[in-house]
């Protein structure tokens, strides 16, 4: 954990930079943009919302900037990520994700002859609000996006077996706040499907020899707004199992996010990514910082 | 202050509110009535509501031009019986009073928030603050006019 700090201080004065220079941000309520998925996109930490980022409402523009980072057992995962929202109606984003590979170096040497120490993903994400308002409609609010992610280097994909070093998720899903649902709390819930052929979210390619299509995958989360301010919840999400090299699991999470005011969210959270490349039962830390202008 | 008229009129009703109290009855303690602080609580937090409106540029061209204090008693009225208190909201349905006035969701969020720290701002707990808005949810499609 103690790699943790240096960076997330860093990050944190460029956000507060950041903060200062947007003293306004949209409309929509508190804490209602969600925080920023580690695919750059509005959502939890693992999962994305039918939310949109930032809390630009039906006449205005806003955007979030985001840094995450998510130490397990044997892998640590870096996320910096941008998202921008055009009148509550379409979003555009954009993440970097840079996995620290620790551990599998060694495996990768040993079995592979592979000198490989980080993977590097892009994702570039749009997601559209097809109808309705998470808070105010009976319904609730959904919404349709894609998740284009592009691997800069395919060789450590290529030889554990993944067939394409790019690919699009599809997903639709809605989202609803139920108001004093929970001892008179605030109750979101959030359910969405997602069509993918992603390994490890596309960080170890995409499709395999195991499996090489498009498969549909539920994921899902739910949230009890403590205050307005604290938010605590726990997210699901099921994975495919593509690559005969080693399976996958789904991954799971218990969070709390802080949203002290529209401009500033933090999200801690235990998450729980299985196995991942035969290494095993991966636990560990997320913290994300996400600065919303 | 963008608009001194109002704000007087504003400072006046303040003046005012401590004689509006419905006497006693008997709600129980729990009762959403209750938590808002009956009748002269909800007067407070609309009071204070009406000065944030004002005060907020998203939203106050919309309300130029209003009688305050009649918009003060009748939105009162409505908070206190939509909360079960022993009142009769006596103005106009929702959906006609909104009719002409293209309330946009960012308007709508704007006077939701502006509630949302009016009843912080009066001490309200959570728990009520979100009882409240639930009860106020049905009302949007008749406000925005959808």
């Amino acid at each position: 954990m103690t790699g943790m700090i240096r960076p997330i201080s860093t990050g944190l004065l460029v956000l507060l930079l950041a903060n200062n220079l947007a003293a306004e941000t949209g409309s929509r309520l508190w804490a209602t943009g969600g925080v920023t998925s580690i695919e750059g996109t509005a959502g939890g930490g693992l999962s994305p919302w039918a939310l949109l980022g930032g809390y630009a409402s039906d006449e205005e523009w806003g955007g979030t900037l985001t840094l995450s980072r998510a130490e397990t057992d044997d892998y640590t995962l870096a996320v910096a990520g941008a998202g921008i929202t055009w009148k509550n109606r379409i979003e555009l984003s954009l993440a970097r994700q840079t996995l620290d590979l620790d551990s599998l170096v060694f495996t990768l040497k040993d079995g592979f002859g592979l000198e490989e120490d980080e993977l590097v993903q892009d994702v570039f994400g749009l997601k559209v609000r097809l109808f309705g308002d998470a808070l105010y409609s009976p319904w609730g609010q959904w919404s349709a996006g894609l998740q284009h992610k592009r691997n800069h280097t395919f060789t450590v994909p290529e030889a554990i077996g993944a067939g394409d070093d790019s690919g699009t998720d599809v997903y639709v899903g809605g989202s609803k706040l139920f108001f004093a649902a929970v001892m008179d709390r605030n109750l979101l819930v959030n359910a969405s499907v997602r069509g993918t052929r992603a390994n490890q979210g596309g960080l170890l390619g995409f499709g395999g020899d195991r499996n090489d299509r498009y498969e549909a995958l539920l994921e899902g989360s739910v949230g009890l707004f403590v205050t307005r301010q604290w938010l605590v919840g726990t997210e699901y999400r099921q994975k495919p199992d593509n690559l005969g090299f080693a399976s996958e699991d789904d991954w799971w999470d218990v969070f709390i996010a802080w949203v002290p005011d529209r401009r500033l969210s933090v999200t801690a959270a235990l998450v729980n990514l299985g196995d991942i490349a035969t290494l095993e039962d991966q636990r560990g830390a997320y913290l994300s910082l996400q600065a919303s202008f | 202050m963008r608009y001194p008229a109002i704000a007087m009129v504003l400072v006046t009703m303040l003046t005012f509110a401590g004689c509006q109290s419905m006497g006693k009855n008997s709600d129980p303690p729990d009762s959403l009535y209750h938590q808002l602080g009956e009748r002269s609580g909800i007067a407070s937090i609309v009071e204070d509501l009406l000065y944030r409106i004002v005060e907020d540029p998203r939203i106050n061209e919309q309300f130029r031009g209003i009688d305050v204090r009649q918009f003060h008693t009748n939105l009162t009225d409505q908070l206190c019986e939509l909360s079960g208190g022993p009142c009769t909201y006596s103005g106009r349905g929702m959906r006609e009073s909104h009719e002409e006035m293209n309330v946009t969701a960012t308007q709508f969020n704007a006077l939701a928030e502006n509630l949302i720290l009016a009843m912080e701002e009066n001490d309200i707990p959570t728990g009520a603050q979100n009882r409240l808005i639930e009860k106020l949810v049905p009302l949007y499609p008749q406000i925005r006019n959808l």
